[in-house]
């Protein structure tokens, strides 16, 4: 009987939180997909971003991302190799990696400020791609060097061992032998944290992000669109709000394809690399 | 640590008891036969050896399975394979008994041709070399066992004083007593086969207990 | 001196100076505060096996691994003591501890195959050390899956993944890998508790033929293993070298009572 009482309701709160996900996702998708059409992804916003599509956000939030990923990705595993493969087990390794963990909870919009002083104004990058880009980078680190050392922790001592007892030099021994197990799991969790870095407003809010801009950015020092803000600004900030939320919900469908694709991307990588491995 | 061979090896010992009291039991009845000219107690003696005969092979397979299930090592080991020594040198023992017995039948019919006096004299140290070898078997007594072995010496010189005895007092002089001599003889030869017998035991109970062969290499007993 | 010792030579501890492999003088290891190896002193004869057996624990695993100072890799070790290999103490400064590990091989006690074919798995070590001539590669890989008794198991199939293959083959492929590089000693971790009756039957085979070339130390939880396939044996408790002898004497009559009980059952 108690164990009946249990299992309920632990079935009821998956229920719940299902139910939730179900009906936003649904809300989302009803209102959203009508307004969806080759035009409103491909074309720029007109009047005042009541007409026309949201092209130049799509491609705002695809450069960042790409710039957010050059900065994460090398530097985020570089230091989870360092950390997990070469530092002494101290506490002083200790104290960065607690360190590491607390900065992936500091909210977003501190990341922002940050990012204003660092790159903006020190670095004079301006408000531009690769100010938001580096910024929301920047932000993401803690999640890539947390997870690529989770990846490199799982790769059984043994494997070290087998390489340095051939007379591996310990580079080589991670190179040869480490990292070909490690980098599905670092990838997927790289992946994971670039697909929350591309729904994030706050970061790019200050360092980067236009209102309304009816062109695409010509290189990286431009001031782009990007689809978060834009649904931002879409739900809350626009003149006449009521007038524009199709086009709000339409972004805001886009934007959840858009990061259901990277999740999917970083199970599909994960899959395929371990299955070459285990070959 | 209270093991389960623990359990195994104290009925092997109880076993090989068994058997060594069996056998002590037909030394005693085939000497007595001998004394007594008892075809009855003689022809019994041989009718028991079927007996210890069984007894033998129910202990070697027994020892068998131990060997094969428990793979046992270093003091396990050497009880074990002393054991298996022992159950074999005690059915010979009991062969000899049988031999002795047979002798008896072909005698008892005849007068005797002397008073026995030397023959129950190594039939008696027969016996106890038998009995103190087994008892320092399951005492893990070294020295009982050193004066087991040491003591066949004697064993032997008093064969050899019977048998000559025998031959030079009996068969030289009237060759019409050889058919009384002869059994008489064999009995003595018998006898000390036991002794010899015996103190092979001993000889494995040292083992046993050292880890030292002294099997053919009676000088390193003596050395000590 | 590709000999094997007699018997006769084999029962005697006493070792002349220029059959000795190994040579281990009041050796201490410390991780961090505890003291995991006490005072052992232990002589290695070449070509010979010693096998290492003691309860879990007892720092047989961690004397092994002083052997290539794999121990280097863990933080917070310290170590007393002198080991030599040919005379020359591994614990010297100048000493590369690469080169050490070249020298002295290591299998592990789970087979660790390296996620490629099982040619590129023998060659790594080649290949590491800079060697480049693909005949000769070829010539040593051949080589050492014949010594390693694999290669007919996997002549038809050396491009195909290492991963393919079983348990106990691919521990005789991790054999393999570590006499590629030719080492003069052999350390072997458990190198068979994984492993089938069958299998463990064949790496057992296999110790007992790779004698001839190298010298070895193996490291095993299973005593009749050890009965088997070691010449010498040392029992390890407590981190203290409790007995070492010819291995016959220690499983027929050990001189030590905790060596006894543990021979015989009576603990662990």
């Amino acid at each position: 009987m108690e164990q009946f009482i249990g299992f309920m309701f632990l079935r009821i709160c998956i229920v719940l939180v299902l139910l939730a996900l179900a009906i936003i996702l649904f809300d989302i998708f009803k209102k959203g997909s009508a307004t969806i059409n080759w035009e409103f992804l491909s074309a720029m916003p007109r009047k005042g971003m009541t007409e026309g599509g949201i092209f130049p956000a799509i491609i705002g939030t695809f450069f960042v991302t790409i710039i957010t990923a050059l900065l994460s990705i090398p530097l985020g595993m570089g230091c989870a190799i360092y950390l997990n493969e070469y530092a002494k087990k101290g506490k002083l390794t200790r104290l960065i990696r607690m360190s590491i963990r607390n900065l992936s909870g500091v909210p977003s919009i501190v990341y922002g400020l940050f990012g204003v002083v660092l790159f903006v104004q020190m670095f004079q990058l301006d408000t531009s791609i690769l100010s938001a880009g580096l910024t929301l980078g920047l932000m993401t680190l803690p999640w890539t060097i947390t997870a690529s050392e989770e990846a490199l922790k799982n790769v059984p001592q043994s494997y070290r061992d087998g390489s340095l007892a051939l007379g591996a030099t310990k580079w080589q021994s991670i190179r040869t032998n480490v990292l070909p197990h490690a980098i599905p799991g670092m990838l997927t969790g790289a992946i994971l944290g670039l697909s929350r870095a591309a729904g994030e407003t706050a970061p790019i809010l200050f360092t980067g992000a236009a209102f309304y801009l009816p062109f695409l950015p010509k290189s990286f020092s431009d001031q782009f669109m990007a689809l978060p803000y834009h649904l931002y600004i879409m739900s809350t900030q626009h003149h006449a709000i009521e007038k524009v939320r199709p086009i709000a919900y339409g972004t805001a469908l886009v934007l959840i394809v858009l990061i259901f694709c990277m999740n999917l991307v970083a199970i599909i990588t994960r899959y395929k690399l371990r299955k070459v491995r285990m070959e | 640590m209270e093991r389960h061979l623990d359990e195994e090896l104290s009925k092997l010992k109880t076993n090989l008891l068994k058997m060594a009291t069996l056998v002590e039991e037909a030394i005693h009845k085939s000497i007595d036969a001998l004394k007594k000219r008892d075809k009855d107690l003689a022809n019994k003696v041989i009718e028991e050896d079927q007996r210890i005969d069984e007894l033998e092979i129910e202990i070697e397979e027994e020892i068998i399975e131990l060997l094969a299930l428990f793979q046992p090592m270093a003091i396990d080991l050497r009880f074990i394979t002393t054991g298996m020594h022992i159950n074999a040198e005690l059915e010979r023992i009991a062969d000899l008994t049988v031999n002795i017995s047979q002798r008896v039948l072909e005698v008892a019919d005849q007068p005797l041709l002397k008073p026995l006096i030397d023959i129950p004299k190594l039939a008696s140290q027969a016996k106890t070399m038998v009995h103190n070898s087994i008892d320092s078997f399951v005492k893990r007594d070294e020295d009982m066992a050193k004066k087991v072995i040491l003591s066949d010496n004697e064993s032997n010189k008093l064969r050899t004083l019977i048998i000559k005895e025998l031959i030079n007092d009996y068969m030289v002089k009237d060759g019409t007593t050889a058919p009384r001599a002869v059994p008489l003889l064999l009995v003595a030869r018998d006898l000390e086969r036991i002794c010899d017998h015996a103190s092979a035991i001993a000889e494995d109970v040292i083992y046993m207990i050292q880890a030292k062969m002294v099997k053919h290499h009676r000088e390193r007993l003596q050395k000590e | 001196m590709n000999v094997l010792l007699k018997d006769e030579e084999l029962k005697s501890t006493e070792f002349t100076e220029n059959n000795i492999k190994v040579c281990v003088e009041d050796f201490n290891f410390y991780y961090d505060t505890v003291q995991a190896l006490k005072e052992i002193n232990l002589k290695i004869r070449e070509n010979t096996v010693v096998g290492i057996i003691g309860p879990s624990g007892c720092g047989k695993s961690t004397f092994l691994r002083c052997f290539n100072r794999m121990n280097d890799t863990i933080s917070n070790i310290r170590y007393e003591g002198n080991i030599a290999i040919d005379g020359n103490n591994i614990f010297d400064k100048d000493l590369d501890v690469v080169d050490l590990r070249k020298n002295v091989g290591m299998v592990f006690q789970k087979s660790n195959p390296f996620p490629k074919s099982i040619f590129e798995n023998v060659a790594y070590g080649l290949k590491i050390n800079g060697i480049k001539d693909k005949g000769f590669i070829t010539e040593r890989v051949e080589k050492s899956l014949k010594d390693s008794a694999l290669w007919e198991e996997v002549k038809d199939r050396l491009h195909k993944s290492a991963f393919a293959l079983s348990g106990g083959q691919q521990q005789r492929l991790c054999i393999a890998r570590a006499l590629a590089i030719e080492p003069e000693v052999l350390l072997l971790d458990e190198p068979a508790s994984a492993l089938d009756p069958i299998a463990t039957a064949k790496i057992e085979e296999l110790i007992h033929e790779l004698k001839k070339k190298y010298t070895i130390v193996i490291v095993t939880h299973n005593m009749q293993q050890a009965a088997r396939v070691s010449d010498y044996t040392a029992f390890f408790m407590l981190g203290e070298l409790i007995e070492f002898d010819v291995t016959n004497k220690i499983f027929t009559n050990p001189s030590n009572k905790i060596t006894e009980d543990y021979v015989t059952g009576r603990f662990g």
